[in-house]
């Protein structure tokens, strides 16, 4: 039962009977909303918790909330979030251990999850998730916290009506347009007053939810409008990534200048791993109580530019900062493709927005490829 | 929940013998853990209430499944713990991880182990798996080198190994005082004085990165190919899955894909500083 | 019986050489044997001679004050025990001393110094097949520098 109905639009109204259908049927609903003057991922429940006539200024190092000319309700590119942060969560507690003399025993973390349903997941974003459970999920040793919040989990997919400064999904091929992977995608439409929601299922269930829902028929005009929607969106990239065999020009050139270049500027705050949406390292917390009769283990993420990361005993073996920034990016874009068939870079652009000093992955990947280039042509 | 494989299930220490100064030999019960038996050259991660939990080779007979036997260096906080349990004391245990040595694609050709330190400890499973398959393999030569002649691992069992027809042993120490009758010198200088068949070999590795990579620069001058080298690499572990990245070389996860990888496999990247 | 020629030629130091030449080295040979505990040379004595070792174990030590010498390197059958011979002014910087009981060819290091200096083919080959001995001590030394199976200084 695929795309049952591929040609329906629903009004702003509809879009809060879908809020209401999702959460009638148990779901946790999470979206957009703003808070501290940023677009982030929060619980919500009605249309109006949206971040209604906002947008966002985004540069290297930069982002800003500014007021839009209209209502648009997802007029805006993504923020620090990802929904990463509900699937795979920064900490998780893993198990518990009571002692009792020479007795020990394990108890395995109560983990009930809510079942999620995300409003307004862009092209990007399931590139993200689509990268993130193979990783995860992708072999014989599935992670089960990450599985029992994906299998479960109700995507309400976007096409983007708004490209950022540091956008690039176009040049990785996973945008703006989405293409796959969800069970509603949306497009927003605005013509002066008239504010409507293209809409499609991709899943059963979808199609069941979308069947509750007050609805017209599309038109061919609302067709070609969520078409212009996505090709204007298309046309406004503020980044683009070089198209080349990046896995090569990276592993090639493991000692080139420029690595200690972008060293000299990175702060190795770790922000790029944390807001990436598909940046999947963890490391484990290991706590007790001060009697000495209960520990604790958890997990939360952890990122490749700490100095414990790669600790082994006498040293770390990646203790440069050149070293650090070489491993996060040659994982991102060539190591990535070995070990999960696609690159581990969806063009989102976070990593650019929120580097405190405007680190931009495509403008490294630029300057190798311009070197190497150049040196070929001599 | 059953398929956590981040759980730790306990297990008993029935057994701990002073190897080296800082180095004890620990035999725990199998548990579960028994049921599946192991690959030499493969690890378990081993867990000290409320410490924490590292990686530590199996280097036991994997032909016997009662006990899981385990050589640990007393160097940091868990390791320390590890050394000083008593019989009767309680670990986690998770495992058996990783990818272990080429015990299968090794039958039928020369084997040349080469162990430095406390990387004899991650290959005595293997000689253990030879000698109980002798007939699977053809030449079976041992290399180990260590500091000095107080820092010979399971000095005992070498020696009998030494008499052994079925198995050369050579041991080489880094420095020695006057009343060391044996060899001095590093491992990898050994190498060259062998009479062997290097294209018939397939050479299996373990010890500081420095010494592994020394050794298969040896190796490979003495013309044993790159695909039959292997070597055990060390990394930093936290989940042993392959889901926590720590333990990355390359896009080789080294608790999932290794810990024993062939030399073809990190050729180029063993040298690359910090990589 | 093998004649002193076919000795030395057959030695892994010298194998291959060119036969004209064989006959030009085997003119500075001459066989020798140490018993166990017997000193070959020592440090800052004269570098008269080198040393093929044919069968047996020779340590090179350095002395150490108020401690027993230290032992660095085992030379068995097929190594060459000297290269101190090569390099003004001559001086040995070890002690040698064989550990079993060692048959060696020794070369006198005027004789063949000179025999090197009149034909410099000849002293280039000498040269060729005492470089990769250097090369590689110098090699087991950073290994042994680096004591690569000391404990860890930080912790895990």
């Amino acid at each position: 039962m695929d795309n049952v109905d591929d040609g329906s639009v629903i009004t702003r109204q509809g879009l809060q009977c879908l809020l209401d259908a999702l959460a009638q049927r148990g779901y946790t609903v999470v979206g957009p909303t703003v808070r501290d003057q940023a677009i982030v991922y929060e619980e919500l429940a009605r249309t109006d918790e949206l971040p209604a006539g906002w947008t966002d200024e985004q540069d290297g190092g930069h982002y800003r909330l500014k007021r839009r000319s209209d209502e648009a309700l997802f007029g805006y590119a993504v923020g620090p979030h990802s929904w990463k942060r509900f699937l795979h969560p920064p900490k998780v507690s893993l198990w518990q251990a009571t002692r009792n003399g020479d007795e020990l025993r394990f108890v395995p973390a109560r983990d009930e999850p809510p079942r999620y349903a995300f409003i307004g997941v862009r092209a990007c974003e399931l590139a993200a998730i689509s990268i993130q459970d193979r990783v995860l999920m992708g072999d014989e040793y599935a992670d089960p916290h990450y599985r029992s919040r994906r299998e479960q989990a109700f995507l309400v997919a976007l096409n983007c009506s708004e490209a950022g400064g540091t956008c690039f999904c176009d040049s990785m091929n996973t945008g703006p347009d989405v293409k796959e992977g969800y069970d509603l995608v949306l497009t927003e439409l605005l013509d002066g007053d008239n504010h409507l929601f293209l809409i499609r299922s991709g899943s059963e269930e979808g199609a069941e939810i979308l069947a509750e829902l007050p609805r017209e028929p599309a038109t061919e005009a609302h067709q070609a409008a969520a078409t212009a929607v996505v090709e204007k969106t298309r046309s406004q990239m503020g980044r683009s990534m070089p198209q080349t065999a990046i896995p090569a020009l990276l592993m090639d050139n493991l000692e080139h200048p420029r690595w200690d270049e972008v060293a000299d500027r990175c702060l190795s705050c770790s922000n790029c791993t944390m807001v990436c949406p598909t940046c999947f390292c963890t490391t484990v917390e290991d706590t007790s109580d001060l009697e000495g009769v209960t520990a604790e283990r958890s997990r939360r993420w952890d990122s490749c530019f700490t100095s414990d990361f790669s600790y082994i005993h006498g040293g770390s073996v990646r203790s440069s900062t050149r070293s650090r920034y070489r491993q996060w990016m040659t994982h991102k874009l060539a190591t990535w493709v070995d070990q999960f068939g696609t690159s581990g870079c969806v063009g989102c652009g976070r990593c650019i927005t929120w580097c405190p000093v405007g680190i931009d992955i495509t403008e490294e990947v630029r300057a190798i490829h311009d070197d190497v280039s150049s040196r070929d042509k001599e | 929940m059953a398929d956590d494989l981040m759980v730790p299930e306990p297990v008993r220490v029935l057994r701990r013998q002073q190897e080296l100064a800082t180095t004890w030999t620990l035999e725990l019960e199998s548990g579960q853990a028994g049921h599946r038996p192991f690959l030499p050259g493969q690890f378990n991660m081993l867990y000290i209430f409320g410490v924490g939990e590292v990686p530590i080779s199996l280097s036991g007979d994997a032909g016997q499944t009662e006990t899981l036997v385990h050589t640990v260096r007393a160097v940091g906080p868990v390791s320390n713990k590890l050394a000083a349990l008593k019989p009767m004391d309680t670990v986690g245990l998770r495992g058996p991880f990783g990818v272990g040595w080429p015990m299968t694609a090794g039958e039928g050709a020369d084997l040349l182990i080469v162990a430095g330190g406390l990387g004899l400890a991650p290959l005595r499973p293997a000689i253990y798996h030879v000698l109980r398959h002798r007939e699977r393999y053809g030449r079976v030569i041992l290399l180990y080198g260590t500091r000095s002649p107080d820092d010979i691992l399971y000095a005992g069992q070498l020696e009998e190994w030494n008499k052994r027809p079925d198995i050369e042993v050579h041991i080489t120490v880094d420095h020695a005082s006057g009343d060391w009758p044996g060899k001095i010198g590093v491992v990898p200088s050994l190498v060259p004085t062998l009479d062997f068949d290097p294209e018939d070999t397939v050479a299996m590795v373990c010890g500081p990165e420095i010494m592994m990579r020394f050794t298969v620069n040896a190796l490979r001058d003495a013309g044993v190919e790159d695909e039959s080298i292997y070597l055990s690499m060390e990394r930093n572990m936290k989940c042993a899955l392959g889901h926590c990245g720590h333990c990355q070389f390359g896009s080789t996860f080294v608790c999932k894909d290794g810990p024993v990888l062939s030399f073809e496999r990190v050729r180029g990247l063993l040298s690359l500083k910090e990589f | 019986m093998k004649n002193i020629a076919q000795i030395v030629c057959e030695h892994p130091f010298f194998h291959g050489l060119d036969g004209e030449f064989c006959d030009l080295v085997c003119g500075c040979a001459r066989n020798v044997r140490f018993n166990p505990g017997e000193y070959l040379f020592h440090e800052g004595g004269d570098a008269d001679y080198l040393y093929l070792i044919r069968y047996g174990q020779v340590a090179l030590e350095i002395a150490v004050p108020g401690k027993p010498s230290v032992r660095f390197q085992t030379l068995h059958d097929g190594d060459l025990v000297g290269v101190s011979w090569v390099l003004p002014p001559y001086h040995w910087a070890y002690d040698a001393r064989a550990i079993t009981l060692t048959r060696a060819i020794a070369m006198d290091a005027h004789c063949l110094r000179k025999k090197c200096d009149d034909d410099p083919v000849l002293g280039y080959d000498v040269l060729k097949r005492l470089l990769p001995i250097l090369t590689s001590r110098l090699h087991a030394t950073q290994m042994q520098i680096l004591d690569v199976y000391g404990a860890p200084e930080q912790p895990e």
